[in-house]
Parts: structure tokens; C-alpha cells; sequence
């Protein structure tokens, strides 16, 4: 943590370290909006949050109650496995693709 | 000292890593996507775990998302290529 000049253009010693540091907080950027595209209201409805309300909320009354609760709970881990099926699937598929090439 | 005018992306290093971390991001758009869109197709009520038919639902779902999606690319060439309408090209 020795130089914090913005030189981008030297390559050398201090252009790397803000590379290194670039490369870290667009990391971290990426992690948080992975998360907010399941759980977040953007301009259309988060999508975890979209189809457990959708699945578990009947008509909507004073406060969720504990089926609510449980059912959102147990939705969401369906949701993140689905998300796994589908991560793997998905996965094969372009190995696949590629292995034709 | 590379002073082609691109800046910061001069950096090959930063180069390489924007353009794999992009892929990656549009990897996982996709994922988000037909997750959205295979929940529609294959979940019933959620239960304690994801049991080997809905499953197997999901894998179909993304194979036949891709297929449909290629076909589409495909069509949309031939048509472009002066062939009149979609459902023309189906008579080949």
C-alpha cells in the first residue's frame, strides 16, 4: 500500500497496484448486484422476491403470518437450487457448444 | 507507456480481466433469466426439496430455451436474406 497515484499508463509498480484495486471493487460491485437482481425492486419486480410472493401470499392480510413465512422460506431454498439446476444446465449446454467448434 | 488513446483500458491486464468478468456477468444474466422464466414453467408448489422430475423440467427448460433462441437467430437470417416471412421458411 505504498503509492496511490492514478497513473494508469506505467504499467509499473503503482499501475498495478490500482489494477489490483480495480479489479477487487469491480469484483465486489458485481457480487452486490448479483444479489440485488434476486432480491431488489429494480424497474420490474425482483425476481426471488416476485414469484414467492406470487406462490405463498393469497390474499394479503394485516401481517405474514407463520405459513407465509414458512412457505417464503422454503421457497426461497427452491429458488437457489433452481437457480443451481439451471447454473449447471446451462454450463453443459455451451461445453458443449464449444466442444463441437 | 502505452498512449493509444483507450485510456485506462491501455492496461492489457485490466483489458483481459473486464472482458472475462463481462462474460461471466452476461453468463449470469442469462442464468437469472431462465430461472425466472423455468420457475413459470416447472414449479408447482415449493416444497422441502426440489424433487427429480421438476428438476429435470428445469434442464429441459434451459436445452429447449437455447434451441428456441438458436432457431429464432437462424430464421431471422434466412429471412433477412430476402426469403419473405417466418413461416414461409417452414415449408424448406
Amino acid at each position: 500500500m505504498d503509492n496511490f497515484t492514478s497513473d494508469f499508463s506505467s504499467g509499473v509498480g503503482s499501475g498495478k497496484m490500482d489494477t489490483g484495486t480495480i479489479m477487487e471493487q469491480v469484483k465486489v460491485q458485481i457480487a452486490v448486484a448479483n444479489a440485488q437482481e434476486l432480491l431488489q425492486a429494480s424497474n420490474r419486480p425482483a425476481r426471488m422476491t416476485d414469484k414467492c410472493f406470487k406462490k405463498c401470499i393469497g390474499k394479503p392480510g394485516g401481517s405474514l403470518d407463520n405459513s407465509e413465512q414458512k412457505c417464503i422460506a422454503m421457497c426461497m431454498d427452491r429458488y437457489m437450487d433452481a437457480w443451481n439446476t439451471v447454473s449447471r444446465a446451462y454450463n453443459s449446454r455451451l461445453q458443449r457448444e464449444r466442444a463441437r467448434i | 507507456v502505452n498512449m493509444d488513446g483507450q485510456g485506462v483500458t491501455a492496461d492489457p491486464q485490466l483489458q483481459q480481466f473486464i472482458e472475462v468478468e463481462s462474460q461471466k456477468q452476461r453468463f449470469q444474466q442469462l442464468v437469472h433469466q431462465m430461472t425466472e422464466v423455468c420457475w413459470e414453467k416447472c414449479m408447482d408448489k415449493p416444497g422441502p426439496k426440489l424433487d427429480s422430475r421438476t428438476e429435470t423440467c428445469f434442464v429441459n427448460c434451459v436445452e429447449r430455451f437455447i434451441d428456441t433462441s438458436q432457431f429464432i437467430l437462424n430464421r431471422l437470417e434466412q429471412t433477412q436474406r430476402g426469403r419473405g416471412s417466418f413461416s414461409e421458411t417452414m415449408s424448406e
